[in-house]
């Protein structure tokens, strides 16, 4: 052992009181950031909390806890102590591993699972342990002495390692995530049905960035249940680069679409104003209707004289008196003589303007649903790290627990005619395991001895 | 019948088992808990026909899913797992006063699922979100470790009432595995649980990142499965060190099953939701 790792630093680093400490630590204070909503308006936490809790939790970053110093702190103090703790134990393990130390009666002299058996012949016992032995734990080995033989076996020798990989794997996803942090980003950007876009908008600062590629998104649909509940998002997205078009592909909510380490998910969609909108004026005064096309920001004239009409604007989940009518247009009609008055033009209902009874109706005549992608973008050259992680710790944890480092050694003896046999196991873990194989051994034998 | 009709049934064949291992143990008599072991059996049958002909009948409806999309199923499902897995222990241990406090939960689960007005049986289409492998993956992984975390429970619950008769002297605790036993088999479940609890985690996280682009978003949900983790790894650690051995592992496993307890009904408590913490609804 080398002098550095005496030291009390070390010492205090390697120790398992440590992570037992760390992992309670955090599992505790993981717990406030379930119980304060995180990243919110810090208006609605002055609103909730008052001005002296409000001040406290800003202080302590209570509001994007997760991301605050001091857990991220109690990451770094996991990670010191997983690597301090491993390049503490490696060696030793490495060596148990890589150099066989070859098989020497002794170590098994103190094994915790042991079972003593008599047999009425060791030239009838030793074929018969030697099979039990091969099937319980492997290859066996055998060693005459004077009065008798050894019979030994071992396997998973590399099991030991496991544990390692397991503390490898929450090094990984440290890492993982840490290069996340570092060099990913994580922005949304709408797209209009046949329109493409270059810039994306990132959720934490809100700046606008551009992507090496530009998106077209060729048709947006939603299909629905019977039952009216969504069954499925779908747009259909062309890459281009440098305005030549590069492939394209549909994407849905679980199969995102991902080009040059940069993700589109689909996370959200709208509609847009129709772009070959007609409306209808029916004169109250003769019943006569006339039909018109009109874009936004357009004022038409409606025919008898009867005044000007101009779209002023289009709302998604317009509300009416209280009430969500969906999408509508609003839009100012201007008699010849009198004020302006607002008229609103749901789509979903096209003659809502009826209500109003004034001296022109206005509907809806044509109009074409329009929609808009919503994308997540997402770059995150940490995730391969962090999958890494993620299979090594599978990996490690079932080697870990579902298997062990396993030897027997059989004594047998011959000593005033009675021929005496020893069982011994040692095993890094699970000792019921290991006594009940070396119960199966010992029966196996006794049954022929029996048969005798 | 169709399947709701069954698994009401099986609440009650769950209600019978847990009942007749309590009675076997309470009366010192093997009868019942010879008996009881056919009675989980049949449960387990039933449960399993059920769950299979829920997924037929989602595809007479015309939008066949695997059953374990919303509150009701995931407990059907948490009840089989916990019924098969306790039986692998009864015949591998051949203790049967472990069905006494173990037998209960998915009685439990079941009459939870059945009876409460909260959760709705009915057989409801999949959200886009939730159409993916991953979230079977996800969805079993996780309700096979909750039901070796509840049994681990229910070990350490034995644990802590057998530690208390040093001289041996109740006659209801005879029959108990030693606490030696207890304590092995506590950390063994543990073990269970926590790879598949890991499993269910990064499959979570597999599909978060093919849903909506990130594998990890600290929502309450996702952070207690997390707060969940972090307790029985610090169990399995705990061991290692001088001084906790038996009793404070037993706590651990206690509370390590609270956490569990809160990850499945308690997040839906707390504010801002997960979008899946809904789904009984
Ligand atoms: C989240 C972080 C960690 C995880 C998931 C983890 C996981 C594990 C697992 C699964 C085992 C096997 C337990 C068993 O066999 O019952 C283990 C053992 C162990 N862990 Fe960790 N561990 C973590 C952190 C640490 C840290 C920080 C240390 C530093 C001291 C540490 C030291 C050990 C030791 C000494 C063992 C026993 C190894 C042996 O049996 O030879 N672990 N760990």
């Amino acid at each position: 052992m080398n002098s550095w790792q005496h030291s009390p630093i070390f010492k205090f680093f390697a120790s398992v009181q440590l992570t037992v400490t760390v992992l309670l630590t955090l599992a505790a204070t993981s717990v406030i950031g379930t119980v304060i909503p995180q990243n919110q308006n810090l208006d609605d936490y002055l609103h909730t909390y008052g001005q002296n809790l409000y001040r406290l939790f800003s202080v302590l970053d209570m509001f994007d806890m997760y991301h605050s110093w001091w857990f991220q702190l109690l990451l770094v103090l996991l990670t010191l102590n997983i690597i301090i703790c491993s390049m503490d134990r490696l060696p030793a393990a490495w060596k148990i591993v890589v150099k066989p130390p070859g098989f020497k009666p002794s170590r098994f002299l103190n094994a915790s699972c042991q079972r003593q058996i008599t047999v009425s012949s060791l030239d009838q016992a030793q074929p018969i342990l030697e099979k039990a032995l091969s099937r319980s734990i492997g290859q066996v080995r055998l060693e005459q002495t004077q009065h008798g033989f050894f019979l030994w076996s071992e396997k998973g020798r590399w099991t030991r390692l496991g544990v390692y990989v397991v503390h490898l794997s929450v090094v990984f996803l440290l890492a993982g995530s840490l290069i996340g942090s570092f060099w990913g980003f994580d922005g949304a950007v709408n797209i209009p049905e046949g329109e493409t876009a270059k810039m994306i908008r990132l959720n934490n600062s809100g700046k606008s960035i551009p992507l090496d590629f530009e998106i077209r998104c060729d048709k947006f649909s939603v299909s629905y249940y019977d039952s009216g509940a969504p069954s499925e998002y779908r747009s259909t997205l062309t890459i281009l680069e440098n305005g030549a078009q590069v492939f394209t592909r549909d994407i849905i909510v679980n199969d995102p679409l991902r080009y040059k380490g940069i993700n589109l998910f689909q996370s959200s969609f709208g509609n847009l104003p129709s772009q070959n909108l007609v409306l209808s004026f029916t004169s109250r005064a003769t019943g006569m209707e006339y039909k018109e096309k009109i874009a936004p920001g357009q004022t038409v004239t409606i025919p008898e004289g009867l005044g000007s009409f101009m779209i002023t604007e289009f709302n998604r989940d317009h509300q009416f008196k209280g009430h969500s009518i969906g999408d509508a247009f609003v839009g100012m009609m201007t008699p010849p003589n009198g004020d302006s008055v607002e008229v609103v033009l749901p789509v979903k209902f096209p003659s809502f303007d009826r209500m109003r009874k004034g001296d022109v109706i206005v509907a809806i005549s044509e109009t074409e649903t329009r929609y808009y992608t919503g994308l997540q973008v997402t770059g995150d050259p940490g995730v391969w790290v962090v999958y890494t992680g993620f299979l090594l710790m599978i990996a490690g944890c079932i080697v870990t627990f579902f298997m062990s480092h396993q030897q027997i050694c059989i004594e047998a003896n011959t000593a005033e005619k009675i021929c005496s046999v020893m069982i011994r196991g040692i095993t890094n873990k699970n000792k019921i395991g290991m006594q009940k194989k070396i119960d199966a051994t010992a029966t196996a034998a006794i049954k022929i001895a029996k048969q005798q | 019948m169709n399947s709701s009709g069954i698994l009401s049934v099986v609440t009650f064949v769950y209600g019978f088992a847990a009942f007749l291992y309590v009675a076997s143990w309470i009366f010192k008599k093997s009868e019942p808990g010879r008996l009881a072991t056919w009675v989980v059996f049949a449960g387990l049958t039933g449960n399993t026909t059920g769950i299979a002909m829920r997924w037929m009948e989602s595809y007479t409806l015309g939008y066949g899913h695997a059953p374990l999309s919303n509150l009701y199923e995931s407990l059907v499902f948490f009840a089989g797992t916990l019924a098969a897995v306790y039986l692998v222990i009864e015949k591998k241990y051949q203790n049967r006063i472990i069905g006494a406090f173990v037998m209960p939960f998915p009685f439990l689960a079941m009459a939870y699922a059945s009876l409460s007005p909260n959760i709705s049986d009915r057989i409801q289409p999949l959200l886009p979100a939730l159409k993916s492998n991953w979230l079977i993956a996800h969805v079993v992984a996780c309700f096979i470790g909750y039901a070796a975390f509840a049994i681990a429970f229910g070990l350490s619950i034995m644990y802590l009432i057998k530690e208390k008769d040093v001289h041996g002297n109740s006659v209801l605790l005879e029959r108990f595995p030693k606490t030696g036993v207890l304590d092995e088999l506590n950390h063994q479940m543990v073990m269970f649980g926590f790879l598949f609890l890991s499993v269910g985690i990064i499959t979570g996280a597999v599909w978060a990142n093919s849903a909506w682009g990130r594998y990890w978003g600290w929502d309450p949900k996702e952070t207690w499965s997390l707060i969940t983790w972090f307790i029985y790894a610090t169990l399995l650690h705990a061991r290692l060190t001088r001084g906790w051995h038996g009793r404070r592992i037993a706590f651990l496993s206690v509370a390590g099953f609270a956490a569990v307890m809160f990850t499945y009904f308690g997040v839906n408590l707390l504010p801002g939701l997960h979008s899946y913490g809904a789904m009984g609804q």
